[in-house]
């Protein structure tokens, strides 16, 4: 820990890891906002159905939605459980979160199905080519996600997370409401404004 | 060289306390990555040459027979992948990596192991494009290249399955998405480290110009490649899964595949020469002993030229069609980005202009640089008008353009750098003879290669096509190029001579052989694993030189007052790296389980790299 504190002073007294985390994000939005474009661009543009209103179940969505935003805050009562100290908390909020995050997934491999199901594969049309693309990448983001919260809560049953990781999990939190608000803008301009 | 000779201190004493293959592989010391980066990237820039030289060896004569049709489009295609992703970028980095810490005053990039990750990605990404040149056997390909042959921007939709069922654009689009992934590593880890781990004093409006245009170079990096990728995941998807993203019979268009590529494109130009720019603004000064004229407007230019790259992409898409609204907005801010540029080349002037100049072999290059700068600038300007281009595009004037911008521009600002830094980074000087002979041969070797294909292009030529026939009339023109482009390689010889030749006789440098104003020169040369024995504190922009109003600030104490700790290596950036390449194979085989052996490869490699003990 002496040399950690010897280098925790910063030029711009922000956390590096945290800076670089922010320049992630907004290399992030780069890459959401070219599929999100090209979602737009296509759409209307797929020459066989099914098309979007065929097929988007929007009660089961703004359900997973609502499942997503409450994971955002179980991530907030998360990081300020190990803030405080207040480990146990910290783990059953840092479980929560993760768990909304697999309800998430499930959902969505629920729809996918379905989907296959009513014949709107990758290859059928451009939405589905459009669709599939744009939301299986969020959905491989909220995974990762996922896998995170789970090393992390894992470390903290271990007893090796504590108030001196707290920035790692401020960290994991700025991608879990990253990819939470992400989420909003994919389900408004997929599903919302069809 | 007489005067570096009479200031050589007595030799540094060893500092390297590691040697060996093991400490080279593991190694996260940014000095040491740097030169990882440099002789890699000086490895691939022999292969793109190489590619080159055959190019022009098959378009000497008319209807030349020593490639077929065929082989040539891999050339040019891996010609292009090569100096941009495996040549220029890489050798921009090594430079990042070696000088931006010495610069600003720090001990290390802001995450080292990161950087090593970086640097293998880049490794594995380089091995698995240039592995198609001899694995065709293994895809039943009847001979023994399969590599990529749809041009450095793939148009869509040749790309397409349909019209390239081989594995050549599953190679171009699965190592260039890796290649990426290194430039996007690398980019957070020099934003943090310029942003975050300056030397008290070190103001950003006191940090040298190269450490601002890799700053700029960086966040368009972050930006730019994000786009780039999702193009190529898209054309993955067509190829793999069956969709259709760039095919027209479903809707779709392959308009798409040029707007998402020139988003990148476009800011890529940047990227490759805006690092040069940023040694030019350190070489001149130094040789001229004036400050950089202008500083601040350096800058702003620099940061300008970053923000307006951004909105200039379609100009590559004049001959699309794009209707004249849009025609007329791109060739505006077309013309508009020329002025951010012009500036720093009268600024650059400005600051040789009573100057007391020291010809020296970087000097040379750096002006080389703006005056070849100057002439691609201009054949670039001429693009910008839409009805001038739609005669120049896809024909050799537009070849002559970007190779006035990034071989007269990039290749020389680069080499300025290589001859200014060399001594920093090797602790030998580069005999100032032999770096005359290797100017004025590559300089006139640029002119012969690539002045004449201003005429070929405009005379009907055009690019991409692997013969012409002699009642064209270019015969003559194309000897000419070709004959400059072995005069490069003679160039390029006598620099590998010079190299070699400073291993065991070059002058032994001191700490400063140039009188620089930046830290960098304060310490040995080569620098000891910790950089600075004393952190120094910044008073003002020309740290190391006595202005009106400020003393030369004091270099370090020669040896640290007490031990300073350095990170030691680690093996889990080359594993983690190793992944991609891995997963690739799954994607170029159309088998599913080499993907799970990298996943499990990667997965494992980071959760070992985020649980060893590392400190910082």
């Amino acid at each position: 820990m002496t040399h950690a504190t010897m280098v925790h002073h910063t030029s711009m007294g922000l956390d590096n890891r945290k800076m670089a985390f922010w320049a992630f994000i907004g290399s992030e939005c780069l890459l959401f906002g070219s599929l999100i474009s090209t979602y737009l661009v296509y759409k209307g543009k797929s020459v066989v159905g099914p098309y979007p209103h065929d097929i988007l179940n929007i009660p089961l969505t703004s359900g997973s939605t609502f499942d997503l935003l409450m994971s955002s805050l179980m991530m907030v009562l998360a990081l300020a459980a190990v803030q405080r100290g207040d480990m146990k908390w910290g783990k059953i909020w840092l479980f929560s979160t993760a768990l909304l995050g697999l309800v998430f997934l499930g959902s969505q491999v629920m729809e996918f199905t379905e989907f296959v199901h009513k014949g709107l594969t990758i290859s059928t049309n451009l939405f589905g080519c459009t669709f599939f693309v744009l939301t299986g990448t969020h959905g491989a983001h909220v995974a990762v996600g996922v896998l995170w919260l789970l090393t992390l809560w894992v470390r903290a049953l271990q007893g090796k997370l504590g108030p001196a990781n707290a920035t790692t999990v401020e960290i994991t939190g700025l991608y879990w409401h990253f990819v939470d608000v992400v989420w909003i803008v994919i389900f408004t301009v997929v599903y919302l404004i069809q | 060289m007489k005067r570096a000779a009479a200031l050589a201190a007595p030799a540094a004493p060893a500092t390297h306390v590691a040697t060996g293959l093991k400490s080279w592989l593991t190694t996260t010391d940014h000095k040491r990555i740097g030169l990882l980066y440099f002789w890699t990237a000086f490895a691939f820039f022999l292969i793109g040459g190489l590619e080159a030289l055959v190019i022009r060896a098959q378009l000497a004569q008319p209807n030349g027979r020593l490639v077929s049709a065929e082989t040539f489009n891999q050339l040019f295609t891996m010609h292009g992948i090569t100096m941009l992703f495996l040549a220029l970028m890489p050798l921009s980095s090594a430079f990042f990596n070696y000088i931006i810490p010495l610069q600003i005053g720090a001990r290390d990039v802001a995450f080292p192991r990161l950087n090593a990750f970086s640097y293998w990605a880049l490794v594995m990404g380089g091995l698995l494009l240039n592995a198609s040149w001899l694995v065709g056997p293994l895809f039943h390909a009847g001979r023994l290249s399969v590599a990529p042959d749809g041009g450095w921007f793939g148009y869509a939709n040749l790309t397409e399955r349909q019209f390239s069922p081989g594995p050549n654009i599953d190679f171009y689009q699965l190592s260039v998405q890796i290649l990426g992934i290194s430039s996007l590593a690398a980019g957070f880890n020099f934003i943090v480290t310029i942003l975050n781990l300056r030397a008290p004093g070190m103001t950003m409006m006191r940090l040298p110009v190269f450490a601002w245009m890799t700053l700029v170079t960086q966040f368009i990096v972050i930006t730019a490649f994000p786009v780039l990728t999702v193009a190529l995941l898209f054309l993955m998807f067509d190829r793999l899964f069956g969709a259709h993203f760039y095919l027209p019979g479903a809707g779709a268009t392959p308009i798409l595949w040029q707007h998402l590529f020139w988003i990148f494109g476009h800011p890529e130009v940047y990227i490759l020469i805006l690092p040069a720019m940023g040694v030019v603004s350190e070489v001149l000064p130094t040789f001229a002993r004036k400050p950089l004229f202008g500083y601040a407007v350096v800058v702003y230019s620099g940061i300008l030229i970053g923000l307006m790259g951004w909105g200039v992409w379609s100009h590559h898409m004049f001959a699309v069609g794009l209707g004249p609204v849009a025609d007329s907005v791109f060739a505006a801010t077309t013309m508009l980005i020329a002025i951010p540029t012009g500036v720093k080349i009268f600024n650059w002037i400005a600051t040789l202009w009573g100057g007391d100049i020291r010809g020296t072999t970087a000097l040379h290059f750096a002006v080389g640089f703006i005056a070849m700068f100057i002439i691609g600038g201009l054949s670039g300007v001429s693009h910008a008008s839409p009805p001038a281009d739609l005669q120049q595009t896809d024909t050799y004037y537009v070849v002559a353009h970007f190779h006035y911008v990034l071989f007269g521009g990039t290749v020389l600002g680069l080499f300025a750098g290589v001859y200014y830094w060399w001594p920093k980074m090797t602790g030998r000087l580069l005999n100032e003879t032999l770096g005359k002979w290797h100017f004025w041969l590559m300089l006139i070797g640029m002119n012969l290669t690539f002045f004449p294909m201003h005429f070929i292009g405009l005379l009907g030529m055009p690019r991409r096509v692997y013969t012409y026939a002699p009642e064209l009339g270019v015969g003559g023109l194309n000897l000419v190029s070709t004959v400059g482009a072995f005069l490069i390689a003679v160039a390029i010889l006598v620099f590998v001579y010079n190299v070699w030749r400073s291993r065991t006789r070059g002058t032994i440098a001191p700490n400063d052989p140039w009188g620089g104003a930046t830290l960098e020169w304060s310490i040995p040369s080569p620098p000891p694993p910790y950089n600075f024995s004393v952190i120094p504190t910044v008073t003002h922009r020309l740290a190391r030189w006595r202005t009106e109003r400020h003393e030369p600030m004091e270099d370090p104490p020669a040896l640290p007052p007490a031990p300073i700790h350095v990170p030691g290596g680690s093996w889990w950036p080359m594993i983690t790296a190793l992944g991609l390449p891995v997963m690739a194979v799954a994607a170029l085989t159309h088998t599913l389980w080499p993907a799970f052996v990298g996943a499990a490869i990667l997965l494992f490699a980071i959760y070992r790299w985020a649980f060893e003990p590392f400190e910082v």
